[in-house]
């Protein structure tokens, strides 16, 4: 198993200063994958981006992890319509002279 | 630099309380966040101006100087000193507006600057440390003819020389990331990553919808009439067409694999969609108009 792109969670709990529960909740919401090797827990370097956006949130806008999920989904939903959005403003360079 | 209305910003009254000020800047602060708010430069100044507004009226030392001089903050070291020699009082107390070390900080408008220095405390707002190095944006403006071939680019990201591969076919508004060319992380964290977003902008006589490129052929009346050889411009070439008899204003003929390269399909090419545009003679000499008429008569006889 490559161990480079993993990151204990104890580690990332010291840097964000929240508790364990706060990566097990986001795990059981399925918003980020735990993986386990051996007894120690691990984040994939790649979701850490999202999971500082998480952490901004609870920390900063207090909202819980329900309210994170919720959050999430809707930015997602914007992302696909800045998307459309994008894609139907180049289509419409056809019709503009 | 002009003054700047703190109260204003976060919608309060200039007699608000402690309370009334949180709870404000608290509503705001949820509106712009930049993770609520990605891509969207007028919430992320929007933020960096409540923030500033509450760094400034959540703490009570600022408010008072704040509201002490107001508008006529620019005299405030003046009045300072002179209150400073009619009290004579020397507590020491007038230091609190120096530089502050908060780690996200910094950015603040030149009238907070000028006035305090410097962010004064970690205020309402509790901000975490990154631990993932800072993501970096760039835009980078191409025209279309760039975007035809696949090549490689050198961009200066924050002072460091990047060079990159710009594949062939990127669509105008695209966004890459390229991981790890972001901030240095902290504690031990990931690199940031760095996202270029392409403006492609097209000043070719072809326009542009996804693979296909669509453009319009002049075509004389007589070849149209009659048929004949024509020879019309693709993106990168020419090209030989045989026009059929008869054929009307406003036919479109597709070539297969003459558009635009597709993105990150080697080799792959779209269509490209020629419409004919009969060209009409004007300015008929008479022998021209006399055997128009002819025809228009035999036409009609």
């Amino acid at each position: 198993m490559n161990m480079e792109n993993l990151i204990p969670i104890p580690i990332l709990c010291a840097h964000y200063e929240v508790e364990m529960s706060f990566f097990t909740n986001l795990n059981e919401m399925g918003l980020l994958e735990i993986k386990t090797i051996e007894t120690s827990q691990y984040i994939d370097s790649d979701a850490v981006h999202e999971i500082e956006k998480m952490v901004h949130m609870h920390q900063e806008l207090d909202v819980n992890i329900e309210g994170i999920d919720i959050v999430f989904n809707l930015l997602q939903k914007i992302d696909m319509l800045q998307n459309e959005l994008t894609a139907l403003k180049n289509r419409l360079r056809l019709y503009e002279s | 630099m002009a003054f700047i209305d703190y109260y204003k910003i976060l919608e309060v009254d200039k007699k608000a309380t402690e309370a009334e000020i949180k709870k404000a800047y608290r509503k705001l602060a949820r509106k712009y966040h930049p993770d609520l708010n990605p891509n969207d430069k007028e919430a992320e100044r929007k933020f960096k101006e409540i923030n500033e507004a509450n760094e400034v009226l959540s703490h009570a030392e600022n408010r008072k100087k704040y509201d002490d001089y107001g508008e006529n903050w620019q005299h405030a070291e003046e009045f300072e000193k002179s209150k400073q020699q009619r009290q004579y009082q020397g507590n020491g107390q007038q230091g609190g507006f120096g530089g502050g070390g908060f780690s996200g900080g910094g950015d603040f408008s030149d009238f907070f600057e000028s006035m305090f220095g410097g962010r004064t405390s970690s205020g309402g707002g509790r901000r975490s440390a990154q631990f993932k190095g800072q993501d970096f944006n760039a835009e980078l403006h191409l025209e279309l003819k760039d975007v035809y071939t696949t090549h490689k680019r050198t961009l200066t990201i924050n002072g460091k020389n990047i060079r990159i591969n710009i594949p062939a076919g990127i669509e105008n508004g695209q966004q890459i990331k390229i991981s790890g060319m972001g901030g240095e992380g902290s504690g031990g964290g990931p690199k940031g990553d760095l996202y270029i977003t392409f403006t492609v902008a097209n000043h070719t006589k072809f326009k542009r919808d996804k693979n296909n490129l669509y453009a319009t052929v002049d075509l004389d009346l007589y070849t149209a009439l009659l048929g004949g050889e024509i020879t019309a411009d693709t993106f990168d070439g020419k090209v030989k067409l045989t026009v059929k008899p008869g054929t009307q204003n406003g036919t479109k003929v597709k070539l297969k694999g003459k558009g635009f390269p597709v993105y990150k399909k080697e080799g792959e090419f779209g269509d490209l969609y020629l419409t004919y545009q009969i060209q009409i003679p004007i300015n008929l000499s008479e022998k021209e108009k006399e055997l128009f008429t002819e025809l228009a008569t035999l036409r009609n006889s």
